[in-house]
């Protein structure tokens, strides 16, 4: 099929803290695996996509732009794609998407690195480059001290408790069922197991969320190769069909609208394909803060708004047996803050049937991997034809 | 908490605003023809586009839409908890300030509280914080 776009080949580095390895190398790393995966070298890549590009204000945020790998490889790119203004982590992949159905590449390397626990352990190396006043969206937050977007998400997350009657018991379930599956996953950065009574206990960040609500930083990076469906026959891997996208922007500021990006983007995917919520067999939805995922839940229509907190309740529907298994890689409270490109590394895995421990049962053909929080927002509808 | 606060770069879009308050008063961007309010202040309306726009004086008052108690200190300085909240703004149809609720304690608020500014002076910005009323 011409116009259609696969994701032919997925890597990982290895997820840690204060990670030593250059954070070039580790992209690399990442990319030798997702080449090897889809039988592919160097030589077949004509694009590269990445999410939000070098930021050398910031440089653990986002050690490694597009120019980068061209440069330091001698890539010779036909198609190529960076920027913090895309909407959201997987927006990269989005783009790639259309880039190959359009034929500006055959396949194109998207990748996210993240060096933020090596950045923060070695600042004199990796310093952040703070301006001596804020500006631009920062303006409208920053001065009263809501400078972490967990500020931001709590504020979203009590509406819910005050309006829908969200509890804490049932947010919960989020990073228990994350902490959960990271059990199962060698490469996952936690794998100590969360009780509730530990996460109710836990020491409140921003109410209501708490310390556990929230991912870790780590050092690491994950690449996915998305190739033209006519360039299938250079590809060995199972091809995983990237049946839809979507990236819905309304108003871009975090407290100007009632609905985060993720409900619109969620309605937003649906209309872009024939397949509906019940033929999902796993979901992978952004956690940098629990709250997030429970909005995508709601957002991708796989409950009510206000219902998320009753849909989760207890666990059992999106654990790892359940009828929508959420996460199964431990997410990026579980597994590190991977920063979005973990959910769609991990339906690939899924949808191949490359679990291991962690496989879901039956014989799952359809994810959703989704990432962003507030105006942010993109998903993934993948499918295994 | 007051030295920790980061402050605006004022520029010619937000100067009028991180201003305002010298003389007590909160203003918006207004489009002069429509009447629609504007926020993050832009140099045209979303709603007719017209270039036609100016600060306007609002009551000063609004209502706590959403809000957070914040216990991490995100800098050595910071004391907590306090709280942030999403203001909705009287007079101002759509238009939401992320602020603090001062002057009470932290589990004193809740959505729905009405509340009324309170400028805080730092250099050459003046902070629209809220304190509840009534």
């Amino acid at each position: 099929m011409a116009a259609e776009a696969y994701i032919t080949g997925i890597g990982q580095s290895q997820v840690g803290q204060k990670l030593t390895r250059h954070p070039l190398l580790l992209t690399m790393d990442a990319a030798r695996e997702a080449l090897a995966d889809a039988g592919l070298t160097l030589a077949d890549i004509d694009g590269i996509s990445t999410y939000p590009g070098k930021m050398s204000g910031y440089l653990g945020f986002s050690p490694v732009g597009t120019e980068d790998l061209i440069d330091a490889l001698h890539l010779k790119v036909r198609w190529y794609n960076g920027g913090m203004e895309t909407s959201a982590q997987l927006g990269a992949i989005a783009t790639a998407a259309a880039a190959v159905k359009a034929g500006l590449a055959r396949h194109v390397l998207c990748f996210r690195t993240v060096y933020e626990a090596a950045a923060m352990a070695r600042p004199q190396d990796y310093p952040m480059n703070r301006a001596p006043r804020v500006d631009g969206g920062t303006q409208w937050t920053a001065p009263f001290n809501a400078t972490s977007a967990v500020t931001w998400v709590a504020q979203y997350a009590m509406r819910h408790v005050k309006k829908y009657g969200l509890k804490r018991e049932q947010l919960a379930q989020i990073s228990l069922t994350d902490r959960k599956n990271a059990l199962l996953n060698p490469r996952a950065l936690v794998r100590e197991p969360l009780t509730l009574e530990q996460y109710m206990e836990a020491r409140l960040i921003a109410e209501p969320m708490c310390l556990f609500d929230c991912d870790r930083f780590s050092d690491a990076s994950t690449v996915i190769i998305v190739s033209a469906g006519d360039a299938l026959g250079d590809v060995k891997a199972t091809p995983i069909r990237i049946a839809a996208a979507a990236y819905r922007s309304e108003r871009h500021s975090w407290d100007q609208t009632e609905f985060m990006a993720s409900y619109p983007t969620g309605a937003e995917l649906w209309k872009n394909t024939d397949y509906k919520p019940k033929d999902v067999d796993t979901v992978q939805l952004y956690d940098g803060f629990a709250f997030l995922t429970l909005t995508w839940l709601e957002g991708l229509g796989f409950c009510g708004v206000g219902e998320g907190g009753k849909f989760i309740e207890g666990g059992h529907r999106i654990a790892l047996d359940g009828e929508l298994p959420l996460n199964t890689f431990g997410g990026q409270i579980g597994a590190g803050r991977l920063h979005g490109f973990g959910f769609a590394h991990e339906s690939v895995v899924q949808l191949r049937g490359q679990g291991g421990e962690r496989q879901i049962k039956g014989d799952p053909k359809v994810a959703v991997a989704a990432s962003g929080g507030g105006p942010l927002a993109s998903a993934l509808l993948l499918a295994r034809d | 908490m007051s030295s920790s606060r980061p402050l605006p770069r004022l520029d010619p879009d937000n100067r009028f605003f991180w201003t305002s308050g010298e003389d007590g008063k909160l203003r918006f961007l207004q489009c002069q023809d429509c009447k629609s309010f504007l926020h993050p202040p832009r140099p045209i309306c979303f709603n007719c586009l017209s270039e036609n726009v100016a600060p306007a004086v609002v009551p000063g008052t609004g209502v706590v839409d959403t809000f957070t108690v914040n216990h991490q200190k995100w800098s050595p300085n910071m004391e907590v908890p306090f709280v942030i909240a999403r203001v909705a703004i009287d007079g101002a149809p759509g238009v939401f300030l992320t602020t603090n609720i001062i002057d009470c304690p932290v589990d004193a608020v809740d959505i729905g509280d009405k509340v009324e500014v309170s400028f805080l002076q730092q250099d050459d910005v003046w902070l629209p914080l809220f304190k509840k009323v009534g």
